[in-house]
């Protein structure tokens, strides 16, 4: 147990340090990703407006706090893409990471999760500044903002195991291009990506409610955000666990099938 | 005339090059159809809670959708890729190679790549104004069409004017990959009308970056909400950004020559 502790404390280490060096790189790519929530809150103020300044339980004010938050949300969720599964395989590393003691599962979490502190720190002057613009409103309890805290955890390592998944296609097939594409479109609308679900028609939020997406994007938002019952800040927290015990599940059987075919294929 | 054939044998062979890979036809269907699905839906969720946005309906910002999407393949097929590859000669050092092409460079440049199936998109793109126009009453004037096709024409001048200017940066600042991601942050903001914007980003989306007259332009031409100063002020800033384009890229290149010496 200590050795596994020690990985992730190095490994995250390294990736602080390497993407600190990175700083001016990562903050472009921050800044350019800031074009998408930026587009919603200008869409969803007028609608809210126009419709005399509520739509779907949200004022301009907390559209703001809501997509501002997303910037946040959007960058925990960033993990090992499918693409970079593909190179993985394709380029041979992957057999150089099975020869390694510990499970290639654990050197991505470790490296992921380093890198967000990175993130979240390049965040704060960021959203300073959006907040200064877009004025929001923002008055979270400190449960909300404790669970809020842990809630963007349990959304990257949800996305970290769904895209995993994803990227273990490549074990049967190279031609996966448009299943991804698939995939992304569909997390985008039923996430709260988009919109906040609240703004959903009931079917489709019924459809959600199967799904784990939103538990990836829409509930660490509406933590802080919304004006969640206890009840369901502590619940929400716990189905994430639940969907976390569900990925690794799925993800071992699928780890444990693909890497025998992969042996067949490089052997 | 010589210019003229020099554009048609490139994109002759830029087409023919394409031809062979007919699978990506398919490819760029299925993703071209997915962006589309996710816009008619994010369209169908803001007209779900309001019947209008800022003043524009629901088939007229399906129009502005396909003015939208109708650049955006043509940006994807013809402008972007001769970009990106003037950016890689420019850092390899290879852009020696064309210049040394006894033809005008700029010309040469601009036409050398082509992605011929992107140009799905332009169709999408016009079928999706069809519909539009269908929905609005269907009348459209030849010279509500020739005004459209004007608005059209200058949008893409824009469009290209500006990724030529954002392209010459390569000539100071080699490392230039997050371009492609800010123009495309940037153009996202197109699929929805200038109007809706706070008025600091839609000053900086009609003059630094011109979004708002490459596509909402067109749009109010196709809608009838056009009026003739814009449709001047268009012209005018299409002829003044291609003209600045120019000079940029002739300073550009005289760093080229001093940077491989």
């Amino acid at each position: 147990m200590g050795g596994i502790l020690d990985l992730y404390w190095s490994m995250a280490r390294t990736a602080v340090l390497a993407q600190f060096q990175y700083r001016v790189a990562n903050y472009f790519y921050m800044i350019g990703m800031i074009a998408e929530p930026l587009i919603y809150l200008v869409v969803w103020s007028s609608v809210a407006v126009a419709q005399g300044g509520m739509v779907g339980g949200y004022t301009p004010g907390t559209f703001a706090a809501y997509y501002i938050v997303w910037t946040l949300v959007r960058n925990m969720n960033i993990v090992i893409t499918p693409y970079a599964w593909e190179w993985r395989i394709k380029q041979g590393e992957l057999s150089a990471a099975l020869l390694r003691p510990v499970h290639l599962l654990h050197t991505d979490i470790a490296y992921f999760a380093g890198w967000k502190f990175v993130v979240i720190l390049l965040w704060f002057p960021l959203a300073a500044l959006l907040a200064l613009i877009f004025r929001p409103t923002l008055n979270p309890s400190l449960l909300e903002v404790g669970v809020f805290a842990l809630a963007i955890w349990g959304a990257f390592l949800i996305r970290m195991l769904l895209l995993w998944l994803m990227g273990m296609v490549t074990f049967w097939t190279t031609r996966v291009s448009a299943l991804y594409e698939l995939y992304f479109a569909v997390e985008l609308i039923l996430s709260g990506r988009l919109v906040p679900m609240s703004l959903l028609p009931d079917w489709a939020r019924n459809l959600a409610g199967w799904l784990p997406f939103q538990w990836t994007f829409g509930f660490p938002i509406e933590a802080l955000v919304g004006q969640l019952p206890p009840e369901q800040l502590l619940g929400g927290l716990l189905i994430q666990l639940l969907w976390i015990g569900l990925g690794l599940l799925l993800v071992q059987l699928v780890w444990r099938v693909g890497i025998r075919r992969y042996g067949a294929v490089g052997g | 005339m010589n210019a003229l054939r020099l554009i048609y044998h490139y994109l002759r062979i830029g087409v023919m090059n394409e031809l062979q890979y007919q699978i990506n036809f398919w490819l760029q269907l299925l993703q071209s159809s997915v962006a589309l699905a996710v816009g008619l839906v994010g369209l169908s969720l803001v007209f779900q809670h309001t019947s209008d946005l800022a003043g524009w309906s629901r088939a007229e910002l399906l129009a502005v959708m396909g003015v939208h999407i109708l650049i955006g393949g043509v940006v994807a097929a013809l402008i972007q890729p001769n970009m990106l590859r003037l950016m890689e000669d420019v850092k390899d050092g290879t852009l020696d190679f064309a210049l040394l092409k006894p033809v005008e460079a700029q010309l040469l440049v601009s036409v050398r790549e082509i992605r011929l199936w992107r140009l799905v998109d332009l169709v999408i793109g016009v079928v999706l104004l069809v519909v539009a126009l269908l929905q609005l009453g269907g009348r459209l004037s030849p010279q509500a069409l020739l005004i459209f096709g004007v608005a059209l024409l200058c949008g893409v001048i824009m469009i290209y004017s500006f990724w030529l200017m954002l392209t010459c940066v390569a000539f100071w600042i080699v490392r230039v990959d997050e371009i492609l991601n800010l123009f495309e942050g940037l153009y996202a903001a197109g699929r929805w009308p200038v109007g809706i914007y706070p008025g600091w980003l839609r000053a900086i989306l009609t003059f630094l970056v011109p979004v708002a007259f490459a596509i909402t332009v067109p749009a109010e031409a196709l809608t009838g909400r056009l009026e003739v100063t814009t449709l001047a002020l268009a012209l005018a800033l299409a002829g003044g950004l291609f003209t600045l384009a120019r000079i940029v890229w002739r300073i550009g290149l005289r760093h080229y020559a001093g940077a491989s010496a």
